[in-house]
């Protein structure tokens, strides 16, 4: 399909049959929407406006922070739901904006594989964060490594 | 206010001076709020690309994820924050506009309302977060 249709052209039934992916991709740009409002808007609450802000933020605050898995499950929900929501969206632009055909197959190649590879990387390092590394100096860590 | 309704091809009365008639989307509020979206939603996409990375210095060592982070402290980069808040907190009241239109016949009829009630929304939260943010960024 080329041409943009005319706003009033009859609804095209959905396939009758199998799963409509295109209407599970609206649902979750809405469904994801909603929850990343409380997710964001809280991430940025607590690492800009806490305290000193964006000048209070290092290696110490970041470990301080995936020490409780709540903030470890709360920055790997936020992760996937943007980048998924983010990519679906990036996706809607490449529709509108390339015709079916090679270009349009490498542009949605590459979103997916840069949204698949940071998902991945970001889940592991949520997960195998070493708040205290071995042979830091200790004032650049979280105050609770000294302890160990 | 009812507007014309969606999906009756019967001819207005009047011609139309200023909106074509019967679409939510072309001109006016309806079409700037979706083009500003859009803007916001793929800046949003290329900041978290980044904003990724950056994180996962935390795996390289402590001197590594410092050195990048203390870029977000600069001068120039605060207010590049600033922008980056802008954005989210558009796209972000503009996206539940959407799903109110979307779901609600209510809102549908009165989606041009509702655009500047997240514009209203949008400059009371930004009056909260700058002023403390710019203060963070330019004195300690
Ligand atoms: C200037 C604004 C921002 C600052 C200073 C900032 C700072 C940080 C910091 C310090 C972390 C480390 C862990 C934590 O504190 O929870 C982090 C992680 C994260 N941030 Fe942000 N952030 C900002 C904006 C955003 C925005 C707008 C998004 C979403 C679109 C976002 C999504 C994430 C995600 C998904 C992680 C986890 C990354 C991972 O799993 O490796 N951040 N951010
Ligand atoms: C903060 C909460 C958010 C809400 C409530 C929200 C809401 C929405 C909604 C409802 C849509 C669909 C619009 C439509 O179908 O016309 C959308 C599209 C989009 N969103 Fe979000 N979103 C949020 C966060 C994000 C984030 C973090 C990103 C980037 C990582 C993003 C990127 C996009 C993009 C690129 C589109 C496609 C825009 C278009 O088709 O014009 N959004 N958003």
């Amino acid at each position: 399909m080329t041409a943009i249709e005319a706003p009033r052209t009859p609804v095209r039934p959905a396939p009758k049959r199998g799963i409509n992916w295109e209407k599970w991709g609206w649902i979750y740009m809405r469904a994801s929407g909603v929850v990343l409002i409380v997710l964001i808007f809280t991430h940025l609450f607590v690492n800009l406006m806490v305290g000193d802000g964006v000048k209070a933020i290092d290696f110490g605050f970041v470990g301080g922070k995936w020490a409780h898995p709540f903030w470890q499950w709360w920055d790997v929900a936020m992760l996937w739901l943007a980048l998924i929501h983010g990519a679906n969206g990036m996706r809607t632009l490449v529709n509108d904006y390339t015709n079916p055909g090679l270009v349009q197959k490498a542009l949605k190649g590459a979103l997916f594989i840069a949204t698949a590879a940071l998902i991945v990387l970001g889940t592991l390092v949520v997960f195998t964060f070493d708040p205290c590394p071995a042979g830091s100096p200790a004032d650049l860590l979280p105050s609770f490594c000294s302890a160990v | 206010m009812p507007e014309n309704s969606a999906g009756t091809l019967t001819a207005p009365t009047k011609p139309a001076k200023q909106r074509p008639g019967g679409t939510l989307y072309r001109g006016r509020e309806g079409m700037w709020s979706w083009v500003l979206h859009r803007i916001t939603g793929v800046a949003i996409f290329f900041f978290l690309l980044v904003h990724v990375l950056d994180t996962a210095l935390v795996r390289v060592s402590p001197e590594a994820y410092n050195a990048v982070i203390g870029t977000y402290q600069t001068p120039i980069m605060g207010l590049g924050e600033v922008a980056l808040v802008g954005a989210i907190v558009f796209h972000a009241f503009n996206g539940l506009r959407v799903i109110l239109v979307d779901f609600w016949s209510w809102a549908t009829r009165h989606q041009r309302f509702l655009f500047y009630v997240v514009v209203v929304l949008w400059v009371v939260t930004m009056l909260a977060f700058v002023p403390r943010h710019l203060i963070n960024v330019f004195s300690h």
